[in-house]
């Protein structure tokens, strides 16, 4: 593995760089763009959504995707942990981690199809009662004020509906499935990307040029979700925003 | 191992910055909840996010070790990006 290594780190630009590296880094700019533009439509059409639809401070749930930040975040972790044990030759530390981030990675997609089947079987509850409590009242979604004032008879206490979030319901379902499953299609892809790199392991066939390619593939993907944990789940059910 | 390689951090500097991205992910998740904050969540959500991205970018992506024009590639995606989002938030009338 070592002389396969060392071809690998000669292959430089006319800048003096690794031209592997460069492009990653070229098409990494470039995905900036993709994410940007999906976001940006998000953001714009998070609210023209028709009256009796869901609207993301229905059906966030913002522990849980705090939960599987934090995944993400340590997936991060264990990938640079991979990439030093390689770096000093410590094959078995550098397959432990490389698979540590491709469980973590698994689970954050895991939690992400979660999310998904929750929002396409979204139930609406409402206690009829709060519809009568001013301060109760004004923590209602407008969808929940719809909902009960429709349904909340004499004699009734409580009242539960399906109103399911799929991306024909709404441009807010439209814009956030596609961003979200845009960024999703990422992270199974690195996560294939790294499984392969830890089946050619067991062949001796990664060097730590090889692995820096995909820890940067990976973290990426980390810092994109950074920006979508704050700009559409925290700022999305922020109701000023 | 190359020169660049040498000055990349060690295991135990990875995992000081993974609890730092841990804590201010906790410290994002408490502001949330912080009614009396109003607007004010905003501006210090920003600054968090913006403070993970870049521990992430500069010590996990290595480009406060790595050369130069690496960074300078990837913030030109970034301000291009930037700029796309505003400006079309400008012009679907969001502000």
């Amino acid at each position: 593995m070592e002389s396969e290594n060392n071809n690998h780190e000669e292959e430089h630009s006319s800048t003096g760089l690794n031209h592997k590296k460069l492009l990653m880094w070229t098409f990494l700019g470039s995905d900036c763009m993709f994410f940007a533009a999906l976001i940006a439509t998000y953001l714009v059409n998070m609210g023209n959504n028709p009256a009796g639809t869901p609207s993301p401070e229905d059906v966030f749930s913002i522990p849980i995707t705090t939960v599987s930040t934090f995944v993400l975040l340590m997936s991060s972790m264990s990938m640079v942990l991979s990439y030093a044990a390689l770096s000093q030759n410590r094959i078995k530390a550098f397959r432990v981690w490389l698979l540590s981030t491709v469980i973590l990675g698994a689970t954050f997609v895991g939690f992400q199809i979660f999310e998904f089947y929750e929002f396409a079987n979204h139930q609406v509850k409402v206690e009829c009662s709060d519809l009568l409590d001013d301060s109760k009242r004004e923590r209602l979604t407008d969808l929940e004020i719809k909902i009960g004032n429709e349904k909340c008879i004499e004699g009734v206490k409580k009242v539960s509906e399906k109103v399911p979030l799929t991306p024909q319901v709404n441009l807010f379902g439209s814009t956030f499935f596609t961003l979200t499953g845009f960024h999703g299609g990422h992270v199974t892809f690195g996560i294939i990307w790294l499984l392969s790199l830890l089946i050619y392991s067991f062949r001796g066939n990664v060097s730590p040029l090889n692995l820096d390619l995909a820890a940067l593939y990976w973290h990426f993907v980390d810092v994109v979700w950074i920006v979508i944990f704050t700009v559409v789940y925290l700022f999305g059910v922020f109701p000023g925003y | 191992m190359t020169a660049e390689e040498h000055n990349h951090p060690n295991a135990s500097k990875y995992f000081k910055i993974a609890i730092i991205l841990c804590a201010l992910t906790a410290l994002e998740f408490v502001v949330f909840y912080l009614e009396f904050l109003s607007y004010g969540i905003i501006p210090v959500l920003t600054v968090l996010s913006i403070g993970k991205f870049a521990l992430v970018a500069m010590y996990y992506m290595h480009l406060k070790f790595d050369s130069k024009l690496f960074s300078v590639l990837f913030l030109t995606g970034l301000i291009l990006a930037s700029s796309v989002t505003i400006a079309l938030m400008v012009l679907l009338d969001w502000f």
